[in-house]
């Protein structure tokens, strides 16, 4: 069985953030006014948080990249009144724009509010509007949208591979996040694949996935930092 | 009042004169009152389709404060429906013969309200012309739709609920011709008050009052399961069913003794809404502010034990954070106000129980606000930001179009149909009153002498 997961390791994360924006090219997300980011309605399907540990002046910053951690038993899949948010036979939680009725409810349920609402119909600088990513859809207004590990590449990647009459690779299909991140802090695979980078790192002594304790089953793995 | 519905109505019977009354007369201030207030329902709806063509970013909702208004509203809506059919049930499954008056004009609190509150989380969702794809591709594991069909069962139970005994008052108003005749005639569906008539209408009645009990429960039960099924600090209780069972009972109770004075007033209904009802409401109102009180304290003192982090942040928002201000107004409206009120017989009448009335129904909005708002800005990962809410105007006017509009359609329900049941108080009068001399006569032990003979 194919279970399509990541490794972030938080030791190698420098906080660059360059996984928020080549996740925001990707996957044509929305740009919003500055009033509209203080209100609290920005997009970020992959958000690099922060957070300060110790007391001014021996602080330290950690970072922790947070996409959809694409549970195995995800608490939004469970309350969607309509299966507009759904998990497929690889794992991945994925969302129907079309069929989406924006009740917020799968918004709530998320424990790691990775859920983003578009409370206006989404907007993009004159510039950007060129340079849509084809392969993935715009979202209209007052639906939910969130992080696909850009499943849109795995179906190319399958395509490819098929084509060329070979099995699908694990450097075939790699997020955009995983794709750019300078010091290779996220890995991404088939957690069930041997071959796989993610298979062995997954049952690293330093991993731990956020909240294990609420039984979600996350797919998204961290390698706490050694220091 | 036009003379020959005049000539009509004296020939009537007291208590038909006195009812029916409201039905063909009607004050220029009623007029006045329900222009003001159709001007709120227009401005409200003026508010809406701003919202539907901009989006919900008309509201003041963010991320992670998904819920709002709309949401605290419908549970509010929802809980003062259980007013009428679960109190009017109760008491008429009981058998307490001072329900008589009352049960009309709280089943009536339930039909409409209801209705307003099911519209709310349509006017929440961010693509309303979706809504038919909860039918279309509804998925049952999905509280939303335990919701969904749970609400339409009880509006459809509560419906019935209002017409059915209402039947025979509808022959009444069809028989004195006093108001539009071909509407009564299809009303009242060829009631006689024939005996056999009269046997089956009592029959169904019995049979609905038993009936509609469940119903009403499972409601607010399925609401506070809403919240209960997720894992939100504070959401996920479970107490959350009887406790928001309680508090719609409670809410409505308030609602209920706040139409009687209005109504009482309004209408000159003295005679029907006595001293003895508020002392008995009012009583019922005190024995809800004790149970509010339990259940609200079992709530929170489980939540401060157990200490856990996530719902530590939430517990102290509330209690002496930037929520203190409308917990603690939620406690006094709550609790404080109607028990120091409703513990005194003085205080026991339509002025203190409207006082304590309007004082729960506010608490109880409060309350709910206190269910959603803080536990929505206070999100269980701690790196993640906290929110702020502030509700936008357009929140704000829906907020009070929806009252408009209840209040509204409660005023225009009046003028249609006898806020009182004319049939119940007849038969209390001719026959309740023998019935129960009868029946606490068979309560208590034979007389010696006679048990004696029956030896």
């Amino acid at each position: 069985m194919t279970r399509w997961g990541m490794v972030i390791d938080l030791g190698r994360c420098t906080g660059c953030a360059a996984c928020e924006v080549a996740c925001k090219s990707e996957n044509n997300i929305a740009t919003v006014s500055p009033d509209q980011a203080d209100l609290g309605r920005a997009f970020a399907w992959m958000k690099v948080m922060t957070h300060v540990e110790g007391e001014f002046p021996n602080t330290t910053m950690r970072f922790v990249p947070r996409p959809c951690m694409h549970c195995d038993n995800p608490p939004c899949v469970q309350v969607c009144p309509v299966g507009a948010t759904y998990i497929n036979d690889e794992g991945i939680v994925g969302q129907i724009y079309a069929r989406c009725i924006g009740c917020r409810y799968c918004a709530n349920a998320c424990p790691y509010t990775v859920k983003y609402f578009n409370w206006l119909v989404p907007e993009w600088p004159e510039t950007a509007r060129a340079y849509l990513n084809p392969d993935v859809s715009v979202r209209p207004k007052g639906v939910i949208e969130k992080c696909t590990f850009c499943h849109h590449r795995l179906q190319k990647a399958r395509e490819d591979a098929q084509a060329l009459g070979r099995e699908l690779r694990e450097e075939d299909y790699q997020p955009a996040c995983a794709e750019v991140c300078p010091t290779g802090a996220i890995v991404f695979g088939d957690l069930d694949n041997p071959r796989h980078r993610v298979h062995a790192l997954k049952d690293d002594p330093r991993a731990m996935r956020l909240m294990e304790d609420l039984g979600t089953e996350p797919k998204v793995y961290y390698l706490t930092p050694r220091d | 009042m036009r003379g020959d519905v005049a000539d009509k109505l004296a020939t009537l019977p007291p208590d038909e004169q006195r009812l029916l009354r409201p039905l063909v007369d009607t004050s220029p201030r009623f007029y006045l009152l329900a222009g003001a207030l159709g001007l709120v329902v227009l401005w409200g709806m003026v508010a809406y389709s701003l919202q539907l063509r901009f989006g919900l970013g008309r509201t003041g909702l963010n991320r992670p404060e998904y819920w709002g208004i709309y949401i605290i509203d419908f549970v509010f809506f929802i809980g003062i429906s259980h007013a009428g059919t679960l109190i009017s049930a109760i008491l008429r499954v009981s058998k307490a013969e001072w329900r008589r008056s009352i049960t009309r004009s709280a089943e009536f609190i339930t039909v409409l309200v209801l209705g307003f509150g099911a519209i709310q989380p349509v006017i929440d969702l961010g693509r309303p012309d979706r809504v038919l794809n909860v039918v279309l591709h509804g998925h049952l594991r999905s509280p939303l739709l335990w919701d969904v069909v749970s609400i339409g069962l009880y509006l459809t139970a509560s419906t019935i609920y209002l017409y059915i005994p209402m039947i025979p008052d509808l022959a009444i108003i069809r028989d004195a011709g006093i108001k539009a005749p071909r509407l009564y005639r299809l009303l009242a569906i060829g009631y006689r008050d024939t005996s056999a008539q009269r046997a089956r209408l009592e029959r169904v009645i019995g049979v609905l009052a038993i009936m509609v009990i469940p119903i009403a429960v499972s409601v607010h039960t399925i609401i506070g399961w809403i919240f209960a099924m997720t894992l939100r600090p504070m959401w996920h209780s479970t107490i959350f069913g009887p406790y928001f069972v309680m508090g719609a009972i409670y809410s409505g109770i308030a609602a209920i003794l706040v139409a009687m004075v209005v109504l009482r007033r309004a209408y000159g209904l003295e005679q029907y809404f006595k001293p003895i009802h508020f002392d008995y409401m009012g009583r019922l109102l005190l024995l809800f502010s004790l149970l509010w009180f339990y259940f609200t304290l079992a709530e929170y003192l489980t939540a401060f034990y157990g200490g856990e982090p996530a719902e530590m942040r939430t517990f102290w928002a509330k209690v002496a954070g930037p929520f203190a201000v409308p917990f603690w107004a939620m406690v006094v409206c709550c609790f404080v106000i109607p028990l120091v009120l409703m513990c005194r017989r003085r205080f026991r009448t339509p002025r203190g129980t409207l006082i304590a009335g309007l004082s729960v129904v506010v608490g109880m909005w409060l309350e709910r606000f206190n269910i959603v708002v803080p536990t929505s800005v206070n999100p269980r990962w701690e790196m993640e930001s906290l929110a702020r809410y502030l509700p936008s105007w357009v929140e704000l006017s829906i907020l009070a179009a929806t009252f408009a509009g209840f209040i509204l359609l409660y005023m225009v329900a009046t003028k249609f149909f006898p806020i009182v049941s004319i049939w119940e108080m007849k038969e209390g009068r001719e026959q309740s009153v023998r019935d129960v001399a009868e029946r606490v006569a068979s309560y208590l032990p034979q007389p010696a002498a006679s048990a004696a003979a029956a030896d």
